[in-house]
């Protein structure tokens, strides 16, 4: 028995190599040069196309804009499949779908913005409304405010120093609890089991729904001092942490993975212990995005509402003490303006407070966020030569 | 300032993982010895376990002993931090501390371990660490700077000064020209040449022209096949292992017939 091998034929005599084209059953797309120009011109006809739907034909403007939108990327198409070929065709559809998608998630954003200051800004920048409060403010001073004999009273101050508070004793809490956590989870814990359950324990608290946190600080408090005097600010703080600690965790962990191996290795290597290896080459490394990333999950929690409804209560008045007594905060006060008006005949001058602290809230939010850019800039390692 | 090292009969495992087998040789004080190897045969793993660098890894250990000057380094009581300040270490990749000036960076053995230092102690131990390192006449005016503003081969010279600023009996290279330019390479090997006067050098190399110019002993490792423990095949004088080695593998190995 011999083993037959069969040889694949090869092409007699074209020995020479051909163009890839020139092989049977290949076909090539070409490409021909094009200019953005004709998506220019259909963009705005696009355009057109919907002012005319909108006016001539009465439609709905979402309706107008997403017909025109798909009359867009049909004209797209095949103005540049005669133009460029079919795969410069594509790309156009797909380039227009993409800046869709952009135009889809930016949209909501700004109107959101623009709502809040517009509503908002008569207000919040008001001095009688940053400096009083709620205090003895009642519906008759509403109905005199709105019938034009009295003037506006009421403010926010009481909310703004205790938002500050609730949420600055809520970091000091979270953060060396989830700072320490992550350098357990990334220098010492590695694969262990401990350290897989903490991070499946941390995975479960991202995703805890904020009113249950609340009830939980609310139920510690009311086994602590009875129902009673269960609401303080420290509760609310305490809820809010619960909160935070996981998104804290999760940003350091992130954050300390990234530090380069090579580092921790040449600090070990000239002999320093391991925990001085953390605190003074590890940790300054990573400075700069643990920085942002703690202040991002400030940003997080600052406009928390249901927890602290259910842990502080509300306050009329300034509170500075958190360890006794209901607090408020901008969340909870622009829910309670809200909710119930002052006056329930004259809602005006409540949703005015509620728009302003709204977009107090937003502007300490984005100056948080500011704030972690510096602080990352600050802290990042420097180049140069 | 130089000391001996004896290796009986080291064995290291990662986890369950046998990865180097039956190692022993004699370093000599004042001496270069160079590793080599093909890769993964366990040269830079054996260099990592003389000063216990090798633990930073989760699972590794070791049977066997390592002694430096008749003592122990796997002892009982043996704090491998100890063990780091007596045995330093240059790594593949150029590491300077990023957070950390130039002369920051020499001075991190020192400072990273808070022993105190006078300002003028601390100026003197940098220029005598960078000029040991021959980076002096380079970063003289900018000690300031942050280091990773240097190139490639001032880097690495930078991680010799910090090495050397913490006085330590041995230095450990491993590949430490293998991330650089022809020059620099050149600097460093210059570099070795000279820290042989006053330190006992290890280096892992692969390029074995580098270990012939530069070293007075040669030790190469082998493995049989993959999974297998590497061993130290032959270790003997650089001249003898170039010019008349003993074994086939390493005949082969030199003479690039290897594999």
């Amino acid at each position: 028995m011999s083993i037959q091998t069969q040889t694949p034929q090869t092409p007699q005599g074209d020995v020479q190599r051909s163009r890839l084209e020139d092989v049977e059953g290949v076909v090539l797309s070409r490409v021909r040069p094009t200019t953005g120009r004709p998506a220019l011109l259909l963009a705005l006809g696009a355009l057109v196309l919907a002012v005319v739907l909108r006016l001539g034909l009465d439609m709905h403007v979402a309706l107008a804009l997403v017909l025109s939108f798909v009359g867009y990327l049909g004209a797209v198409y095949a103005v540049y499949r005669h133009l460029g070929g079919p795969r410069v065709a594509v790309d156009q559809v797909l380039r227009a779908l993409v800046y869709f998608a952009f135009v889809c998630a930016i949209v909501p954003l700004a109107s959101l913005l623009w709502t809040v200051v517009a509503q908002g800004a008569g207000r919040a920048f008001d001095p009688s409304f940053l400096n009083q409060t709620m205090n003895g403010v009642t519906g008759l001073h509403d109905q005199d405010y709105a019938e034009g004999v009295g003037p506006f009273v009421g403010g926010a101050y009481h909310a703004i120093v205790g938002t500050l508070i609730i949420t600055g004793l809520a970091t000091l809490i979270s953060v060396p609890i989830g700072l320490f956590t992550a350098i357990y989870l990334v220098e010492y814990g590695g694969r262990n089991p401990l350290s897989r359950w903490i991070r499946f324990f941390v995975d479960v608290m991202t995703g805890i729904p904020s009113i249950v946190a609340g009830l939980f600080a609310f139920a510690l408090f009311v086994q602590l001092f009875g129902p009673r005097d269960a609401k303080m600010g420290i509760a609310g703080a305490i809820a809010l942490s619960v909160l935070m600690i996981p998104t804290v965790v999760r940003n350091s962990e992130e954050m300390l993975r990234i530090v380069p191996n090579e580092l921790r290795e040449a600090s070990l290597a000239l002999g320093v212990p391991q925990w001085r290896t953390i605190a003074k080459v590890v940790l300054p490394t990573a400075a700069s995005g643990l920085a942002s990333g703690i202040t991002l999950a400030i940003a997080r929690v600052i406009g928390e509402t249901a927890p602290l409804l259910v842990a502080i209560g509300y306050a009329r008045g300034l509170s500075l003490n958190a360890f006794e007594g209901p607090m408020n905060t901008l969340a909870v006060y622009a829910y309670y303006m809200f909710t119930k008006p002052l006056s329930p005949a004259v809602r005006e001058p409540s949703l005015e407070r509620a728009w302003a602290a709204a977009l107090l809230l937003v502007l300490i939010v984005v100056a948080l966020n500011l704030l972690a850019r510096l602080i990352a800039k600050m802290f990042a390692p420097k180049t140069g030569r | 300032m130089s000391k001996r090292i004896d290796v009986k009969d080291l064995d290291i495992y990662y986890g369950d993982f046998h990865a180097v087998k039956g190692v022993s040789m004699t370093i000599e004080p004042r001496s270069v010895t160079a590793f080599i190897g093909p890769s993964g045969c366990g040269k830079s793993t054996f260099l990592r376990t003389l000063n216990r660098m090798h633990e930073v890894i989760p699972g590794a250990r070791v049977e066997g002993e390592v002694l430096i000057d008749g003592q122990n380094l796997y002892g009982k009581g043996v704090d491998p931090v100890d063990v780091r300040r007596q045995v330093g270490m240059v790594f593949q990749r150029p590491n300077p501390f990023p957070t950390m000036s130039i002369k920051e960076n020499v001075l991190a053995g020192v400072r990273l371990n808070a022993r105190r230092i006078s300002s003028s102690a601390a100026d003197e131990l940098t220029e005598r660490a960078l000029r040991g390192a021959n980076l002096w006449n380079e970063v003289k005016d900018r000690l300031d700077k942050p280091g990773s503003g240097l190139s490639g081969g001032q880097q690495q010279r930078l991680c010799i000064a910090r090495a050397i600023a913490i006085q330590p009996e041995v230095i450990l290279m491993d590949e430490p020209c293998s991330a650089l330019d022809p020059i620099s390479t050149l600097a460093i090997e210059d570099l070795i040449n000279d820290l042989k006067s006053d330190y006992t050098v290890v280096i892992v190399t692969h390029n074995m022209q580098q270990a012939a110019r530069v070293s007075d002993k040669t030790g190469f490792f082998n493995l049989k096949a993959t999974g297998q423990p590497g061993q130290l095949v032959e270790f003997d004088t650089t001249q003898t292992i170039f010019n008349n080695p003993s074994q086939k593998a390493t005949e082969d190995y030199i003479s690039g017939r290897f594999g």
